[in-house]
């Protein structure tokens, strides 16, 4: 979506216009169960939360400022949403919600080897995903899918920043021991 | 508790195994013995570049769409018409009481203001009678 358009509409919808917000939902709807679909890990829960995600736009379209992209605003409500689900989940059956040369890599999207095995690495780390606690897959989604900031996450999950980044470290270091197991690890998980 | 520095100072496999996931995105920068360590370190260098694959795989998924349910759409419309028409009923409600209680208050300002004038003329009509 341009952003123009989407700001017209946004406009348009805090007006009250009905068929504006319609719009903007039908531009935004696939992402957003997208969203929570990876953060509930199944297609029911991802209904509800994407359901609940517009509803509570549409209450609060109004006090949208515009100070980031309309979808990401809505990412947040999601996480929101897709939090308070689990958390109810969870009170009612006990479930675990569950130098100068930079060591980082920033360089994601020009790595040609990277290309090329990433299907293979995508399966198997979507598979990984699904099997993280929700409350560390929660924070790894948000985080380094959807690039949210620490901020933003620790208010929608109801977490201190601290703790999002300890979940978020946890999280990394899971996913890396499932996709890619260092000697000892792989004994360490079959014992 | 194993120390995370050798006797000589240097920094562990398992200091750097510990810091890794934190430092793959460069949130944290590494330290200088740390980047140190990694550069001299095999296993460590090893471990490093898969934190990399994992994270360029998290950031890939950011571009896949997943086909949503079947229905989703209408769904979602129809949970917004009923949230507008329960909006809506609130406000007519919430109007209707208004006019209720306004209609209220003002017969009983009339029925006060009235009695006022009777009383005022029965004591008129009182009076007139004393004085003659």
């Amino acid at each position: 979506m341009v952003p123009a358009d989407e700001a017209r509409l946004v406009a348009a919808a805090q007006e009250g216009d009905r068929a504006a917000f319609d719009e903007l939902v039908r531009l935004t709807y696939a992402g957003v169960y997208t969203l929570a679909y990876r953060l509930t890990g199944n297609e029911h829960d991802a209904r509800d939360v994407a359901q609940e995600t517009y509803l509570r736009a549409f209450r609060a379209v109004k006090r949208f400022r515009g100070d980031s992209r309309f979808a990401t605003w809505l990412y947040r409500i999601a996480a929101n949403c897709a939090s308070s689900l689990l958390t109810r989940r969870t009170k009612h059956s006990h479930e675990e919600l569950s130098g100068d040369e930079p060591i980082a890599d920033l360089r994601h999207e020009i790595d040609p080897e990277g290309m090329a095995e990433s299907g293979f690495v995508r399966d198997r780390l979507t598979a990984a995903l699904a099997e993280l606690p929700p409350r560390l897959r929660a924070v790894v989604v948000l985080r380094d899918v959807y690039d949210l900031p620490h901020e933003a996450i620790a208010a929608e999950l109801g977490i201190s920043q601290e703790a999002a980044k300890v979940r978020l470290h946890r999280a990394r270091r899971k996913l890396r021991e499932r996709l890619f197991p260092m000697p000892g690890e792989e004994r360490a998980r079959a014992v | 508790m194993r120390s995370n520095r050798m006797s000589n100072g240097t920094i562990t496999c398992s200091a750097v195994a510990e810091a890794l996931p934190g430092i793959v995105d460069g949130a944290k920068v590494a330290d200088f013995e740390l980047s140190r360590h990694v550069e001299t370190c095999l296993r460590c260098q090893a471990e490093l570049a898969q934190y990399r694959k994992v994270l360029r795989a998290l950031h890939q998924l950011r571009t896949e769409v997943l086909e949503p349910a079947p229905g989703l759409l209408p769904d979602i419309f129809a949970s917004l018409e009923a949230a507008g028409e329960r909006r809506a009923m609130r406000f007519l409600l919430t109007g209707r009481r208004a006019a209720y209680v306004g209609g209220i208050a003002a017969a009983t300002a009339a029925g006060a203001a009235g009695a006022i004038v009777l009383t005022t003329r029965a004591r008129q009509k009182k009076h007139l009678r004393l004085a003659s």
